[in-house]
């Protein structure tokens, strides 16, 4: 029993010492970020590794979901003689909702777990370490480009996996169910606002970046510089990732009505 | 990593395809073009605006050219209703604003109709003449009652 409680207790202990670590490694990023030469050349790089070769999983699955949407909002809808707000149902449950979070979650999978891997094994063979005995501060060279990346690279891909799903939708729900396209896409206008539901879009894309770039980033400088740390480091950016994507996801929706 | 022109421009394509797919949302699905402080933008008081809610379209003979910006209660306890049109609309002044519904339950709107007055209303004037919304519940309150009551029956 005792031991229990304490089991809790240093789980608490570990978690608020890893938050307040993590405020840490945030404020050395934002100065590094601030610091020159800015190091342009590696964010271009990032943007290629991370969001680049993120394309074609986030369109593939950006236009699945809006199908899936496009079929199942039919099906129920036309029970109600409601079909015609097609538009509006998979508009605004992927603008509001589904685009940033399960792009965020993709993210997380395909290029979150890669970032940590790659920070983790430079830590693991003392790359890190090489760098700082040049004095090169490594959250400087390569920390902090591939966070401000991910934060980057967030809106536009929940953008483009938001256009391929009303695409997906418009596929099922017109060319398929025989609806009326300008109905759809009416409905679909009629039903978003530009204020409420696109800027909150892009901003939780936005917080969701920042997020997934922090702990990526924060999971491989921290490793335990072994195959193992590396690997249990990779897995835990994409439980830690993914949980609080979906956590933080019901504060944003809660607080700012998005 | 050295400077490779292949992938330089393979991001660049990347970010705008992003950025075009941000201002696509933007402008054709978010309704970029009803911005709140480019219109015109007028108050209508009414007794009774039953279910309006902000966002409600605003139309002209059925064409929408705004909506409902904000609802508030003055201070006689009337309904304060800010409207932001399209900038390019004239009004006359004595054009009157009711609250109508789409089909027998469905949403609130605003619908407009025209005066004829020479004047046309400036942005932060009042609209003067309101109709208030018809609730169904007490239109049906008093169809029941008016049955009920008033014929005395004969002895």
């Amino acid at each position: 029993m005792i031991t229990l409680v304490q089991d809790l207790g240093w789980a608490a202990i570990r978690f608020v010492d890893h938050l307040g670590k993590l405020a840490i490694f945030a404020a050395q990023i934002v100065r590094a970020a601030l610091t020159r030469p800015a190091r342009l050349r590696a964010f271009v790089n990032e943007l290629f590794t991370l969001g680049v070769l993120s394309l074609v999983i986030v369109c593939v699955c950006g236009l699945a979901v809006g199908m899936v949407l496009g079929l199942q909002g039919y099906n129920t809808l036309v029970r109600f003689g409601a079909a015609q707000s097609l538009g509006a149902v998979v508009g605004l449950s992927l603008i509001r909702e589904l685009g940033p979070v399960l792009t965020a979650l993709l993210v997380t999978g395909r290029a979150g777990s890669a970032t940590t891997a790659e920070i983790g094994t430079m830590v693991a063979t003392e790359q890190l370490d090489g760098l700082r005995m040049m004095s090169i501060n490594p959250v400087h060279l390569v920390v902090t480009p591939k966070t401000l990346a991910m934060i980057a690279v967030m809106p536009l891909l929940s953008a483009l996996f938001i256009l391929f799903g009303l695409g997906g939708g418009y596929f099922v729900g017109v060319t398929l169910m025989g609806l009326d396209g300008g109905t759809y896409v009416s409905s679909l206008q009629s039903a978003v606002d530009y204020y409420d539901d696109v800027v909150g879009s892009l901003l939780k894309a936005l917080v969701f970046g920042i997020l997934v770039g922090l702990i990526a980033t924060y999971r491989g400088y921290t490793a335990k510089p072994t195959s193992a740390g590396v690997s249990a480091a990779t897995t835990s950016t994409v439980v830690i990732g993914s949980v609080s994507v979906l956590i933080f996801d019901y504060f944003i929706t809660a607080l700012w009505g998005v | 990593m050295s400077r490779s022109s292949v992938r330089d421009f393979v991001v660049g394509l990347f970010v705008l395809a992003g950025l075009g797919a941000v201002a696509y949302l933007s402008m054709n699905v978010g309704n970029f073009s009803f911005r709140k402080d480019g219109g015109l933008t007028v108050f209508a008081q009414f007794d009774e605006i039953g279910g309006l809610k902000a966002r409600a379209p605003v139309v002209i003979a059925g064409v929408k050219v705004g909506q409902v910006d904000s609802i508030a209660l003055d201070k006689d306890y009337r309904a304060r209703i800010t409207l932001s049109l399209d900038a390019a609309l004239k009004l006359p002044v004595d054009t009157s604003a009711s609250i109508v519904t789409a089909g027998l339950l469905g949403d609130r709107y605003i619908s407009l109709q025209l005066g004829g007055d020479d004047k046309d209303l400036k942005p932060g004037d009042e609209i003067r003449f309101t109709e208030s919304a018809v609730l169904l519940e007490r239109l049906l309150g008093k169809f029941i009652y008016n049955t009920n009551s008033p014929t005395p029956k004969k002895e």
